[in-house]
């Protein structure tokens, strides 16, 4: 019998339950938020759905006790696989006090919690790179073997910072993975206004490292690949580039209206290789995923949102003096 | 005691936190086997090896966003801009990143960072070699922003920032490097970053002035001394957060004020300055609150006559201390 695809790569059944459960969990919980923002419960959404795939493929791909990420907005998926909880999600959607991203302080989606090793991000797009290749020399300079894995959307691979970050990561070999995720939009502006090459990949070239286009609806593929990365940088032979393309099924933000800018066809076209969809199936066809195991997952992920829902919605906000907290150490 | 020039205090400075602490790392351009353009690096190449005295690409942006990163693992970088003036590509960095780091991650995360660059005038440095880039920096909450003006303050305070464990921009006047010498102590000493400091006692004016010209001020002092005018100078230190007590002491000392920058004079340091005076010093003034600082135009020019106007000097702030001294 010929081996199946999980398998190949040395993921058991278990493994990859787990990832469609983290997929289904993040798709889930950022399906709550929009209904909690439009019931006027929380001001603000941004999206992961159409990424779970790139993104938990990617985080299981990573050392989960060891390696640094600098997510970006959407990647729900990524800090649920890295440790962040729904309630802690949740925490940050009400802004509560709680909130171990922030406190309240950052709107949902500026992921950061130090004890999982996750960067504290900001809105302005791309600066986390840099970062990740800090954290990357740091390691190398202490001589552990970590990587430090970073993600941005693929408008944001025209910033400044994004080249200068891969030229720094190419010229001094560092152990950083770069995953962008190409969901053809930068807010309202398709792929081809706003990127000149054919592919994200192809600007790996410019800085020394490889390139590499991926399905980033296949959670297989991006395991695979962000797989290889680690093992090279882990090797001592620097940084890659991995794009791993999929869409983005939500509007930008709970403020946006995509309507105004992408036809109804087309995101109803993307919607046949919804990630969490196909990768259910495949689990279905190896029977990994049965009728029994699917319901208890679902009862499960419901049970997990409720829960978290109620227990942030009656949390408490930040006194109004913490406004002044935490500007400097205190000591 | 030894007598060292500024720029060699700012290279014990290093070399000793470098000893101390392996965390401690610098990065920046051509501060490697070159040992940084002025030698600021000078020899640490050698001693430390490359990876501690790492030669980046050139990108600022880069220099600020690494540095940001390695702090946050738990390192100590020290990163040089080569002049402040090449800070700009790094701003958003500096601003939207390091400066906001511990608040907007509620206490989790910090970036423990000192950002060298060297800055000011009178160097036939022309607009981009010579500008006073303080200002930009000096209302975000976050940052603190330290510029010493003597070898023995640079040997402190550079420690201090060093070992500090939030971001700190350590502002290096380049004429100051080989300009000014003084005695520094061998020992292990830090100076408190965010306190003022007496450069002289007097009773008749109050000069409030950072950087090189506190120096410019204690030479035009002692001209006024030999006609009984006695001037009390303080000298800043740290230009974000001020040290305002100290600032209000020295106001109310004498109760005539002014207040030196080499920055542009609108929207500069000393404009702050002016504020907490006229906030709690009113009954006890005795004059306006003078200001002397650059014209307000882009930066200081190439041209000889040129960069005389706009640079400060001694007779300069001699003129302006007598006229205040009169009033």
């Amino acid at each position: 019998m010929t081996k199946k695809r999980h398998q190949e790569l040395g993921l058991t059944d278990e493994q990859v339950l787990e990832m469609y459960k983290t997929m289904l969990l993040a798709r889930k919980l950022d399906e709550r938020m929009w209904l909690l923002n439009r019931s006027g419960k929380i001001p603000f959404v941004i999206s992961c759905q159409g990424q779970e795939a790139a993104q938990v493929g990617a985080a299981f791909a990573l050392n989960r006790k060891e390696d640094y990420i600098a997510p970006y907005y959407r990647d729900m998926g990524v800090v649920l696989a890295f440790g962040m909880t729904a309630k802690e999600l949740m925490l940050s959607a009400f802004a509560k006090a709680d909130d171990p991203n922030s406190g309240g302080r950052q709107m949902p989606g500026h992921f950061g919690q130090k004890k999982n090793r996750i960067l504290s991000g900001s809105s302005p797009v791309t600066t986390q790179v840099p970062h990740a290749v800090g954290v990357a020399l740091a390691a190398k300079m202490e001589k552990k073997d970590v990587v430090s894995f970073v993600t941005l959307g693929e408008g944001s691979s025209n910033q400044g910072d994004f080249h200068e970050g891969l030229n720094f990561a190419g010229v001094h070999k560092l152990p950083v993975i770069t995953m962008v995720e190409n969901n053809k939009y930068a807010i309202s502006v398709p792929y081809d206004r706003q990127v000149a090459s054919n592919n994200i990949a192809d600007r790996a070239q410019g800085y020394g490292m490889p390139g590499v286009t991926i399905d980033g609806n296949d959670p297989l593929a991006v395991y695979q690949a962000v797989k290889e990365a680690r093992n090279r940088a882990i090797r001592g032979e620097g940084p890659s580039l991995i794009e791993a393309v999929c869409y983005r099924l939500t509007a930008h933000s709970s403020d946006d209206d995509d309507r105004t800018y992408r036809e109804k066809g087309e995101v109803e076209e993307a919607k046949k290789n919804d990630s969490v969809i196909t990768f259910a199936s495949y689990l279905k066809e190896n029977e990994i995923l049965t009728d029994s195991v699917e319901q208890r997952l679902n009862d499960e992920i419901t049970k997990i949102i409720n829960e978290a829902t109620d227990f942030a919605e009656n949390a408490a906000y930040a006194e109004a003096e913490d406004t002044l907290k935490y500007v400097y150490e205190e000591k | 005691m030894p007598v060292m020039s500024y720029i060699q205090a700012v290279t014990t400075a290093l070399r000793e936190e470098m000893q101390r602490d392996e965390k401690v790392f610098i990065l920046g351009e051509d501060v490697g086997k070159k040992g940084g353009v002025f030698r600021a690096t000078d020899g640490l190449y050698e001693t430390f090896g490359e990876a501690r005295v790492l030669d980046t690409p050139l990108a600022e942006s880069a220099i600020a966003g690494v540095g940001i990163g390695a702090a946050m693992y738990g390192m100590r970088p020290v990163a040089e801009m080569q002049f402040a003036d090449f800070i700009m590509p790094a701003v958003n960095q500096i601003i939207s990143e390091a400066a906001k780091m511990r608040y907007r991650s509620n206490n989790d995360w910090s970036v423990p960072m000192t950002i060298r660059a060297p800055y000011g005038g009178g160097v036939h440095g022309a607009l981009y070699h010579s500008q006073s880039v303080e200002a930009i920096f000096a209302n975000q909450p976050g940052l603190k922003i330290v510029m010493p003006s003597t070898p023995y303050d640079v040997k402190g305070l550079l420690k201090a920032a060093i070992r500090d464990n939030d971001p700190v921009l350590f502002f290096e006047h380049k004429r100051a490097y080989r300009l000014l010498k003084g005695e520094v102590p061998e020992d292990d000493y830090v100076l408190p970053i965010g306190k003022a400091d007496v450069k002289r006692e007097g009773e008749d004016i109050t000069v409030i002035t950072y950087g090189l010209c506190v120096h410019f001020a204690l030479q035009a002092a002692e001209k006024l001394a030999e006609d009984g005018i006695n001037a009390h100078i303080l000298d800043l230190r740290t230009v974000y957060p001020l040290d305002q007590e100290a600032i209000i002491e020295a106001a109310k000392k004498t109760g005539k004020v002014l207040l030196i920058t080499e920055d542009n004079k609108e929207g500069s340091i000393i404009g702050e300055v002016a504020a907490i005076i006229a906030e709690h010093c009113l009954f006890d003034l005795d004059a306006p609150i003078n200001r002397l600082a650059g014209p307000d135009v882009p930066a200081m020019p190439y041209a000889p006559t040129m960069e005389k106007y706009f640079m400060m000097n001694p007779d300069k702030v001699e003129k302006a201390m007598r006229d205040l001294a009169e009033y």
